[in-house]
């Protein structure tokens, strides 16, 4: 399996890139959040680690450490808007709850 | 579905406070105080925008004493009572001061104690309490701009201070009440001010001509760390004798008397330092000299002439800084960069005559009257844990994860593994169970997601704990790792401010070949920790449920239910009591769910029963009333 992304997310992630003037890729990962549950994360990337898992789609380089990579493994990053806010959405097969907001998961 | 934004590297994993701190240059004639804002150093101005403030304190018999401008004006009027160039006197003994050459006004108390005292209108004060009310001056200052209290501050001292005057200057801003992160050698701060600490290594000069003395230090810089390698100066010789020569000159041209009154001296003086200010933009000005308002004389001044003037004085500056680089061991070829600092570098022929000396073009474009404050603002900065760590020199990194237990065995990572130190994060944390009034705060270190697989650092306690519902509690963990690897972990509870803290020595003990395989062993057992965590975050929901039907079932089972709901609630509880023993997440959740349905009917009932009872003995008249 692999992650892979939406034209729309390509294309902002080229845009992102383009605009910072550097960096690799871009890293999704998860980060624990609060006393259980776990949140998503976009960075760009200057330096990728060594055990990074590397995927590429349209062109852009998506790294994930290899432990993120067991809760995202399947997962389509998309790009979207909801009313004034524009930003990453993760369509993830492995979730299986979310909290109300959608900002924390579980699997 | 959240909407997720795009971050710098390093910056989406936990939040970072904004912490404030400042740069003091505590200097001999004048001081300053700058901090980091957005990114850049600034030094903070008074209120009537002037950014110097003179080193100047004056005390009077029944007033607060005054310091700055303020005390300043008063020195010629009450010479006794105003101390100037306090910072002279920092850290010396009775017999030092009777043996340096300095003529001072005031009188001095020789008492048993080894620091002298200086006899006052406002009572017997000691160099440390003059400095701290330079320093009071400044923090006010400081926080008056930036809104809040300081949280730090690197307070600047001369590179030949020795131990006693080092201490002597953190006594005075401990007693000025503020935190010393740490003392910064000038010369260093204005290297850091140029961020030649970027660098991976180089030898510097730094040319510091000032109001009243001349120093000039010769730094190494190796691996981040600024080395003093010699240091030479005149404590005699500064940019107010560049004043006096052209002062001296202007009595001459115009024919006057040397034995002029002092206010017809200071007048001159004032157009000497002018005429010496615009000769550095322009080549000649215009000089014209009144006494009572009827002009004598008239003439001008070239640039020409002023460097005939002051090129005497400046080539002795030029005598220190051949000897520093003999006593540094280093030739003029080896200097890579020469700083210059002080007003006096200001005029073009200084920099002139030590470019040629150093066959180099010195570096000017920051302030030279503000740069030490400003590399020590931007030296605090990175102290206090501001800045993240790209933007700094990689002084050192932390080898493993830090967190903290959380219910259940798990652990929550507070800073990641290869994070620079120093660094400072936040996280908040809440309490698990109804009316608990402790926490226990267990400090690991590791990669895994278990406590059992990590390693225990510390332990400590949080007491004093509102009793409160579950989850109400707002407790804020904060982990702090200073420069020099030492982590401290306080946990404070957010409305009482109860607070209780720790510190240990992460790195204590643990050999690179550990680091390792504690590393390794992360990776290899991902997928188990993650089913572990799985399974640990049923049980912990599993056992709140249970928790929280036992209270329930204690107080209102045998009113509120019959006997054969009591036994379904029994038989779906003990289902998921046994569930919550093996370790199958799934299975839990499954029990957790049929126990959740089983006892909704009973939730219902006493919610009603408690608004029924907040009810019960009250008019309906009687609640409108109150609202």
């Amino acid at each position: 399996m692999a992650i892979t992304l939406t034209d729309v997310a390509a294309e902002r992630i080229q845009a992102f890139l383009a605009g910072r003037g550097k960096g690799e890729g871009v890293r999704v990962g998860v980060k624990t959040t609060g006393c259980s549950g776990l949140a998503y994360i976009v960075e760009f990337v200057d330096h990728h680690e060594p055990d990074d898992q590397v995927f590429e789609d349209h062109g852009v380089k998506i790294f994930v450490d290899p432990k993120s990579f067991i809760y995202l493994d399947g997962t389509e990053l998309d790009y979207g808007k909801e009313g004034l806010n524009e930003g990453f959405q993760f369509n993830n097969p492995n979730v299986k709850d979310m909290c109300g907001c959608g900002e924390s998961f579980t699997v | 579905m959240a909407l997720i934004q795009i971050s710098e590297p390093g910056q989406s994993s936990a939040e970072q406070k904004h912490h404030l701190a400042a740069g003091i240059d505590l200097g001999t004639t004048n001081s300053l105080v700058a901090t980091v804002r957005d990114g850049q150093p600034e030094t903070l101005a008074d209120a009537d925008g002037h950014h110097l403030l003179p080193s100047a304190v004056q005390y009077s018999p029944d007033a607060s004493p005054l310091t700055g401008r303020a005390a300043k004006d008063k020195s010629s009027v009450d010479p006794q009572n105003t101390i100037l160039s306090v910072k002279r006197l920092m850290g010396r003994g009775m017999a030092d001061i009777e043996k340096s050459n300095d003529r001072l006004s005031y009188q001095f108390i020789n008492e048993d104690s080894t620091v002298p005292r200086i006899k006052t209108a406002g009572g017997n004060v000691s160099p440390i309490e003059v400095s701290a009310e330079i320093l009071t001056a400044l923090k006010k200052r400081a926080e008056k701009e930036l809104g809040d209290e300081l949280e730090g501050v690197v307070v600047t001292v001369p590179a030949y201070f020795d131990d006693a005057q080092r201490q002597a200057t953190k006594d005075a801003a401990k007693l000025a009440g503020l935190n010393i992160l740490r003392l910064l050698n000038e010369p260093t701060a204005a290297a850091i001010a140029y961020g030649l600490e970027s660098q991976s290594e180089g030898v510097y000069a730094i040319y510091d001509f000032g109001g009243g003395t001349f120093d000039i230090s010769i730094l190494r810089l190796n691996r981040g760390v600024f080395e003093v390698l010699a240091t030479a100066g005149d404590s005699a010789l500064g940019g107010d004798d560049l004043d006096h020569v052209i002062t001296d000159w202007l009595i001459e041209s115009s024919g006057l008397n040397k034995e002029i009154g002092q206010n017809q001296y200071r007048e001159l003086w004032h157009q000497a330092c002018q005429a010496k200010e615009r000769l550095s933009q322009q080549d000649v000005v215009e000089l014209s000299v009144k006494i009572e308002a009827a002009p004598v004389w008239q003439g001008t001044l070239s640039r020409t002439q002023l460097n005939e003037l002051i090129d005497p004085l400046i080539r002795k500056t030029l005598a220190p800084c051949r000897r520093a680089l003999r006593d540094a061991g280093v030739t003029v070829e080896d200097i890579d960069e020469i700083v210059m600092v002080g007003g006096s570098t200001r005029a073009p022929r200084v920099r002139e005559l030590v470019g040629e000396f150093y066959g180099k073009n010195p570096l000017v474009s920051i302030d030279p009257d503000r740069i030490v404050a400003l590399g020590a603002a931007i030296q605090a900065d990175i102290l206090i844990g501001n800045k993240s760590h790209e933007d700094i020199l990689l002084l050192d990194v932390i080898p493993l994860s830090l967190g903290i237990e959380t219910m259940g065995g798990l652990v929550e990572k507070v800073i990641r593994r290869n994070t620079t130190i120093p660094i400072t994060r936040a996280q908040e944390f809440t309490t698990f169970k109804d009316g608990q009034t402790a926490m226990s705060v267990h400090v690991l270190q590791g990669e895994r997601e278990l406590v059992v697989d990590c390693r225990s650092l510390a332990k400590f306690e949080l007491h004093d704990i509102p009793p409160m519902v579950a989850g109400a509690a707002r407790i804020r963990v904060t982990f702090q790792v200073d420069a020099d690897g030492l982590l401290s972990v306080t946990a404070q509870e957010t409305t009482t401010h109860a607070e209780s803290h720790v510190e240990v020595k992460p790195s204590y003990g643990l050999e690179d070949a550990e680091i390792e395989r504690m590393l390794k062993d992360s990776i290899s057992h991902a997928s188990e920790d993650v089913e572990a965590r799985n399974v640990r975050e049923q049980q912990v929901e599993a056992d709140r449920v249970l928790f929280a039907l036992d209270a329930a079932l204690q107080s209102d089972g045998n009113t509120l239910l019959t006997k054969e709901e009591l036994s379904k609630i029994a038989d779906a509880s003990s289902v998921l009591r046994q569930a919550r023993n093996e370790s199958n997440a799934a299975t839990i959740k499954k029990a957790i769910k049929d126990l959740d349905k089983e006892t909704m009917e009973f939730a219902a009932r006493r919610m009603d029963k408690s608004i029924h009872k907040a009810l019960t003995g009250h008019s309906v008249t009687e609640f409108n009333e109150e609202n």
